[in-house]
């Protein structure tokens, strides 16, 4: 799967990325490191113990990291999940947390994909 | 030699995403040192300890401990950010927030997500734009300086024309110029009425070299008149005042500048007095501009101590007291005051002048004022100042082996030294440090609120306090010792505003004084207590409140003699410590036993109802056989209840009931209270 694949599994969008970041080497490398990055388990467990204000903060940083790498599709749900933990839980985080969910996993599979036939 | 990583330009990035760092770092890290933190307080200790030499800051809003906002107002707060550029990045595109931001001093907003290039090419120019700035300030510096070098040597060489005419030196200007400037430096110190910026004093101190330009239209001959003036011609000598004023008013160009306002001030008026009897319009008091008044001072004074066609010089001494006594025309009693309290420094000043004018650290100075108008700015020349002061404190602090901390109330925030936060295992910068556990693990709540309510209570006289407690340091008890001096607002009524100190481990010195003290209370044979030692803790005791029911028992030993002298003084010894030892193990918390003499012993121990029984156990311990002699002991008791008896009443009645005992013979009992119904 080449990385242009991989954005196009994972609903981001490639040419965004390339245009701000300018070398695709780069643009991989970060990519790959989101495999890495803890805001998701941290954003999982802060849910877990009902820590809204570090559960927001990691939604937070994973909106953002997603805005820079042009991760489209998580970065909306992301986006809208950070919002309605802004001031605390609220009624709407409940199925927001659900979508965040479903589309890291997606990300995360297509980034899987990517890593296998770049660490072949 | 240097690596080409000392010569890059510093660069502090501050989010929690190690993501986001990275990315950021990737871009930057070719062309600049990149030093990272992950949350605000990481972000102040690297401020802190790196200062100026930090070219920028990229700074995150949304991050734990303390967030974008948080950095940004403590860079306000401590001046950083009139020296350190920072640009916010974020994903808080919110126009509030920026509003925020901006308004709190940052210079530049980018948003996410951010086009490499562009945040590079914003990195670099805001470098380039501070470094510039800088390099202008110090242009401007160095023109400002040529300039009013030059202007000094034109007013110089102007009011030395006038002298040269007059003939005189053109000693007296300078005279004058210096003069005027010790009282204007001066005056401030004695009274509110006249403030002075340091522009004013250097416009006043230039005009006051023109005073006497209108000199130059008054006739060689009245002007260098050896004998004293007719009416006539002192009425024309007199007009120096006006010309000059004439002179400077009909100036076709520069009329608002304060340079020529007072020098008009000066030449019209350094003849007034303040009593109205001066020329040339008479004016009173403070109707005469403090600058023409403080001139006229100067004139008289130099004019007295100089030798002159007509008169010889007087000495310093005389002129003062001259022109106090109103001799030469009546003055200001400020300024008089004035002249009395420079008296001291004035000769010095005017002998060791050498007309250098404005030297280099008061011209920053002005500029200072010019570039930052009222406000009390930390330059950048003060920051490099304080950067060595940090310097050479933080080494210091190295070298000493002492904890040493910052605390402030607003915001709580507690600073330790290089070294302290190694020996505490904590960070250099801990917010809110009263409520952290990690602090609290350190040093016991209830200790902190004891310390805490002694700071409160010193004032900004007595700020300085000592505190020794226990801690426990790296998992180790340790004692010791916080010295700290608290710091007080310079409000009216000062505010405490937070403390200053170090913390010493004194556990050692502790452990020797204790080891000290219990040498010195303690009998070395027996390791009982010994007898003053004993005498003290039953003292207290006896007064403390609700001590409850005590006996004391006086001890002698029956057979020790036998036992020195059939099996020799070492055995005699042994028996006393083994008796010792079955004491202590019979005496409990807040009791004692003590040796008070040879063979005599004393135990002080809690009874309850039945002192009998208590006695019992002790007498129990006191006979039987050690090493195949048998050994008994006589025993006096007297009951203490409370503080209604005294310790030298308990002792005699004790003694009293043990001396009755001996008369029974060897392993008798016996109590005070009843000998006494005997």
């Amino acid at each position: 799967m080449s990385l242009n694949e991989c954005y196009t599994a994972l609903e981001g969008n490639f040419d965004d990325v390339l245009g701000r970041l300018r070398s695709e080497k780069l643009v991989q490398k970060f990519v790959l490191k989101f495999l890495n990055d803890g805001s998701y388990d941290l954003l999982c467990r802060s849910l877990e113990s009902g820590d809204y204000q570090e559960a927001f903060r990691a939604s937070h940083t994973i909106k953002g990291v997603c805005q820079n790498l042009s991760f489209t599709k998580l970065y909306a749900s992301s986006n809208k999940l950070t919002e309605a933990l802004r001031s605390g839980w609220s009624e709407e985080a409940g199925p927001l947390v659900e979508e965040v969910k479903k589309d890291y996993q997606q990300t995360i599979g297509a980034i899987q994909e990517l890593q296998k036939e770049a660490g072949a | 030699m240097k690596t080409e990583q000392e010569f890059k330009q510093k660069i502090l990035i501050a989010d929690d995403s190690e993501m986001n760092r990275s990315i950021l770092t990737d871009m930057l890290e070719s062309e600049y040192e990149i030093i990272e933190a992950e949350n605000g307080v990481e972000a102040v200790a690297a401020i802190q300890k790196y200062g100026v030499e930090l070219s920028l800051i990229l700074l995150d809003i949304v991050m734990p401990e303390m967030d974008g906002f948080g950095v940004l107002e403590v860079m306000n707060r401590r001046r950083w950010i009139d020296d350190i550029p920072v640009i916010m990045i974020s994903s808080e595109s919110a126009s509030l927030h920026v509003e925020r931001a901006y308004e709190l001093g940052i210079t530049d907003y980018i948003s996410r997500p951010f086009d490499a290039l562009i945040v590079h090419r914003r990195v670099v120019n805001t470098i380039m734009l501070y470094a510039k700035q800088k390099k202008l300030t110090a242009l401007v510096m160095e023109q400002i300086q040529e300039k009013e070098k030059q202007s000094t040597l034109m007013i110089d060489i102007l009011s030395h024309i006038v002298e040269f005419r007059n003939g005189e030196s053109g000693l007296h200007v300078l005279h004058i110029r210096i003069l005027t400037e010790m009282f204007l430096k001066h005056l401030p110190h004695i009274t509110d009425r006249y403030q002075f910026t340091r522009e004013e004093i250097s416009m006043i101190c230039m005009a006051s070299a023109l005073h006497d330009i209108g000199k130059i239209s008054i006739p060689g001959e009245i002007l260098n008149k050896p004998g004293r003036l007719t009416k006539e011609e002192f009425d024309i000598m007199k007009t120096h005042t006006t010309i000059g004023a004439e002179m400077l008013d009909k100036l076709s160009f520069h009329q608002d500048e304060l340079l020529v306002k007072e020098a008009y001030a000066v030449c019209r008026w350094h003849h007034e007095r303040y009593d109205g009897r001066g020329y040339p319009d008479g004016l009173m008091g403070d109707e005469i501009p403090i600058s023409a008044q403080i001139v006229a001072l100067a004139d008289v004074y130099d004019a007295l101590t100089s030798e002159r066609v007509y008169k010889k010089a007087f000495s310093h001494e005389e002129a003062v007291r001259m022109i106090c006594n109103g001799e030469c025309g009546t003055f200001n009693p400020l300024l008089l005051e004035c002249l009395k309290d420079i008296a001291d420094t004035l000769q010095e000043n005017l002998k060791s002048a050498d007309g250098a004018g404005t030297d280099e650290k008061e011209l920053q100075d002005i500029l200072e004022e010019k570039l930052y108008p009222k406000e009390a700015s930390a330059s950048e020349r003060t920051l490099k100042l304080l950067e060595h002061e940090r310097m050479k404190y933080s080494f210091y602090a190295s070298m000493s082996e002492e904890i040493q901390f910052e605390y402030t109330l607003s915001p709580p925030m507690l600073t330790l030294s290089d070294w302290g936060a190694r020996r505490l295992q904590l960070p250099e910068v801990v917010m809110d440090p009263l409520g952290d556990k990690r602090i609290t693990d350190i040093m016991s709540a209830e200790e902190l609120r004891n310390l805490s309510r002694i700071l409160h209570n010193t004032s900004p006289e007595e700020p300085v306090v000592k505190y020794d407690c226990k801690s426990k340091i790296g998992g180790m008890d340790r004692w010791v010792r916080i010295v700290v001096q608290t710091m007080w607002s310079s409000d009216e009524t000062p505010k405490y505003e937070g403390v200053i100190g170090k913390a010493v481990d004194i556990h050692e010195a502790r452990l020797r004084i204790d080891a000290l003290e219990n040498m010195a209370s303690h009998d070395t044979l027996t390791k009982l207590l010994n007898r003053d030692y004993a005498e003290k803790w039953i003292e207290e005791c006896l007064h403390r409140e609700g001590c409850g029911r005590y006996v004391m028992m006086l001890l002698d030993l029956d057979h020790i003699k036998e036992a020195n002298v059939s099996r020799g003084r070492m055995f005699g010894d042994e028996l006393l410590v083994h008796v010792a030892e079955s004491l202590l193990q019979n005496t409990g918390e807040n009791e004692i036993a003590a040796r008070i003499s040879g063979d005599e012993f004393l135990v002080f121990i809690k009874c309850g109802s039945d002192e009998e029984e208590t006695v019992r156990r002790i007498a129990s311990v006191l006979s039987g056989e050690y090493k195949g002699f048998s050994f008994s002991a006589c025993m006096g008791v007297a009951e203490a209840e409370g503080s209604q008896k005294e310790y030298v009443q308990l002792f005699k009645e004790a003694d009293q009931a043990l001396m009755e005992a001996k008369r029974k013979g060897p392993g008798h009992c016996e109590f005070y209270k009843n000998i006494r119904r005997q």
